[in-house]
């Protein structure tokens, strides 16, 4: 079988030495970790590769022998260096040699077992240590796995990937140590550490102590008895602020955890959520700065009161249009009549309110918006709940014209079976025949024909009602659907994507370097990196809010029957 | 085909054969042969390139569309919607519909590597480990009124040994035709059947 060499590029200009790494035999893969370089005690070299094994749990041992002469190529160096593979006793004993500077070494192997000296092909495959070593898999094996299944599934990336990552102890040491053992990997040249990075590990400790004693303190506020009554308990479940606020104090408990992410995916998570929040409070922090400058809130208050009277007018015209004959049909004078005043009574209800209030809107919306320092998400949570709040009277409409439609329908669907003769027999879930008493024919029949031509009256207060309806649901809709893209988005994720983009790897891809005949195949293995499609779809946010699950037939089927349709329903919400 | 100016085919290094084919609807193709060592292959398909011509023609198209909105509306925005929009679109089509290279890398006892390249010099990448490659065949599908060949990698499935999991096609874009094909079936069959020889002759040991 061919034999592959994974040699970091890093160590191709080191010295003479031995190799060190894993060996992978169900997969005849050599995966070089560093050289050791002379001198070394064969004694000590054994003792630290036992250390490292029992501390990273990989299997690392002396795979073979390198050999870099700058200058012509030294007999006795390559004698002692097989000689060494008796030293260090692994089967196969791989003999790499690099001559002054020539890309195209010469790689053997010595097989002291095997009888028959075939000559195997042997693959070169030059990786970047510290990229491998700093990039996650994706899909991500399961840390459920059991191990015995672990070492027939693993693919041969993962195990690669695997092995450099679990050996980030061995990189810890470097040139300067005054250690018995001196080696060449990617960080030989001296560790790299940021002042700041460090600095920030510090500073986040007290920060996480303080901010989950913060916390604890606002839940507890939240949970006690006095906000459980219940007409402030309703009423927090249904303005979409408290979900959102609510929803922002967990991710802020996540993140203020003393626990460290366990795994790739906590990391991410918990990073992704630090920079959702960064970049909420910061977009809200603008649009308050430009909220309050040039008075804007104030011009916003001053239009607030007409735009609403401005709602009622129409609501008010639409009626007397309903009123009179609209659309060419012909209504049924008195039920029009009846319903027409009803509603308009019903506005100028809600207009003297809106007056009555208009004194406090200024000083109300002020203190209002400045609840947009907490997150654009909040900011236009209370703007779908203004908005919601503003058009309650059309909310009042089409419950009263669902209402009265719906009791049209069944009735008339019942007496339609009276007419027929039959009946719905609730025991059975299923329509029975049924006899009746002429006085009972009589009545039903009476009622079946007022009913009938009272329907497209009341049809079409609802379907006019109806439409209002949709029309407000829709523009909360889209609100909340922006709420769901700034509270979902990975931003970190797709930030790291575009920057390091080796962090993030769906897989490799191969290029064939120069070749020489009679040289093993040199390959170069890069990092293929995830697509911002799948980037967005792992690290995705959860969020509280699902959409309607009902298709569009059964949506329809409701509208017809009159039953009341609520498009939005939280998770953790009883469905009534 | 063009009929006044033809260039001169482009130079294959040493080592490296080329031969021309068609592709399922009559454009001409390259297939490029290239012997790495004896277990590594790669063979690429090129496609021909974006031409001055017909690129000439859709800007003329589209300007002469725009300025006759214009002298109709008298909106001078449209000049420069419209200059907008060839630009945008001309970029969007070289670096995500324009295939110039598909190519295939087959290494045995490591994998199968499958690149496209685009005319903006962006390159895609898929490698399939040889561990989860279950055999490289010709499949033939029914598409309108014609019967197409093309060249699929079939998968084995982790929890059947004998099923297939997934079937990947290659050079969808290019659309080679059976002889062309067959070239490539035949290369990679080499480099398979040598992974089926080697447990064999590892057991003889």
């Amino acid at each position: 079988m061919v034999l592959k060499v994974f040699f970091p590029s890093c160590c191709s200009s080191a010295e003479s030495g031995i190799l060190i790494g894993r060996w992978i035999s169900e997969q005849n893969s050599a995966v070089v970790l560093a050289v050791v370089h002379f001198p070394f005690i064969p004694v000590q070299v054994k003792q630290y590769l036992s250390e490292l094994q029992r501390v990273t749990k990989v299997n690392v041992s002396v795979l073979g022998s390198w050999n870099n002469s700058k200058q012509e190529k030294e007999e006795s160096l390559s004698e002692f260096l097989e000689d060494l593979g008796t030293i260090f006793s692994h089967e196969p004993w791989i003999q790499i040699s690099k001559e002054g500077d020539s890309k195209f070494w010469s790689c053997s192997t010595l097989q002291k077992r095997s009888n028959n000296h075939r000559e195997e092909e042997i693959i070169l495959v030059y990786y970047d240590q510290r990229k491998v070593m700093l990039s996650c898999l994706h899909p991500p094996l399961d840390t459920g796995a059991s191990t015995a299944h672990e070492a027939e599934d693993a693919s041969r990336l993962s195990a690669i990937f695997d092995t450099v990552a679990k050996s980030k102890i061995l990189f810890m040491t470097d040139k300067y140590d005054d250690g018995p053992i001196k080696l060449t990997h990617w960080q030989s040249d001296g560790v790299e550490a940021s002042i700041i990075v460090e600095l920030m590990k510090q500073a986040s400790v007290p920060a996480c102590m303080l901010l989950t004693f913060l916390l604890s303190l606002i839940s507890g506020a939240c949970k006690s008895r006095m906000l459980k009554f219940w007409p402030l308990s309703f009423l927090w479940s249904k303005l979409s602020t408290c979900e959102q606020l609510s929803h922002r104090l967990q991710h802020l408990q996540v993140i203020s955890s003393n626990k460290k992410a366990q795994n790739q995916t906590q990391l991410m998570r918990k990073a992704n959520i630090f920079v959702s929040l960064l970049i909420d409070v910061a977009l809200g922090i603008l649009l308050m700065s430009w909220l309050y400058r040039k008075n804007r809130i104030g011009h916003l208050a001053d239009t607030l009161i007409p735009v609403a009277d401005h709602v009622a007018e129409e609501l008010q015209d639409l009626l007397q249009w309903l009123m009179g004959a609209p659309a060419g049909l012909k209504m049924n004078r008195a039920l029009d009549q009846v319903l027409g005043r009803f509603f308009l009574y019903h506005i100028h209800l809600w207009i003297s309110y809106i007056h009555l209030m208009s004194p406090f809107i200024e000083m109300i919306l002020w203190y209002v918006g400045l609840s947009a320092c907490l997150g654009l998400t909040v900011a236009l949570c209370i703007l779908s709940d203004i908005v919601a709040l503003l058009t309650f009277h059309i909310y009042c409409f089409y419950v009263y014209g669902a209402r009265l439609y719906c009791l049209k329908i069944y009735g008339l669907s019942s007496l339609w079976r009276l007419f027929r003769g039959k009946k719905w027999n609730v025991l059975r879930q299923r329509v029975d025949s049924c006899s009746y008493d002429l006085d009972q024919l009589f009545i039903g029949t009476l009622l079946f024909t007022i009913l009938l031509f009272l329907l497209p009256t009341t049809a079409l207060y609802y379907l006019v009602f109806t439409l209002l309806r949709l029309l407000v649901v829709i523009v909360q809709g889209l609100i909340h659907l922006l709420v769901d893209l700034v509270d979902s988005l990975p931003l970190y994720s797709i930030i790291l994507r575009l920057c390091r983009s080796y962090r993030l790897a769906a897989g490799v891809k191969f290029r064939v370097l120069e070749q020489q005949d009679g040289k093993p195949l040199r390959l170069l293995m890069q990092i293929n990196p995830l697509s911002y499609g799948s980037v967005v779809q792992t690290y995705r946010l959860p969020t509280y809010s699902c959409y309607p699950k009902d298709s569009w037939t059964s949506l329809c089927k409701k509208l017809f029957l009159g039953e009341l349709i609520y498009p939005w329903k939280h998770k953790g919400e009883k469905q009534d | 085909m063009e009929g006044g100016r033809s260039r001169p085919p482009p130079r294959c290094p040493p080592g490296v054969e080329e031969r021309p084919y068609r592709s399922a609807s009559g454009a001409p193709l390259a297939l490029r042969r290239r012997q790495h060592s004896a277990s590594c292959r790669e063979l690429a398909l090129r496609r021909p390139r974006l031409q001055l011509r017909s690129l000439s023609a859709v800007t003329s198209a589209v300007w002469l569309a725009a300025y006759g909105i214009f002298v109709l509306s008298e909106n001078s925005m449209v000049l420069s919607a419209a200059i907008f929009i060839t630009l945008i679109g001309l970029i969007i089509y070289l670096h995500f519909v324009k295939i110039d290279q598909e190519s295939l890398l087959v290494i045995g006892s490591l994998g199968i590597q499958v690149t496209s390249s685009y005319a903006s010099g962006k390159e895609s990448t898929t490698f399939i480990e040889m561990s989860r490659v279950k055999d490289v065949v010709i499949n033939e599908a029914i598409h309108m009124q014609k019967v197409i060949y093309y060249l699929c990698i079939l998968l084995k499935d982790p929890q059947d040994p004998q099923g297939v999991s997934e079937v990947v096609p290659l050079f969808q874009s290019s659309q080679p035709r059976l002889d062309c094909l067959m070239e490539v079936y035949k290369s990679c069959q080499e480099i398979l059947d040598q992974r089926k020889e080697a447990p064999q002759s590892s057991e003889m040991k």
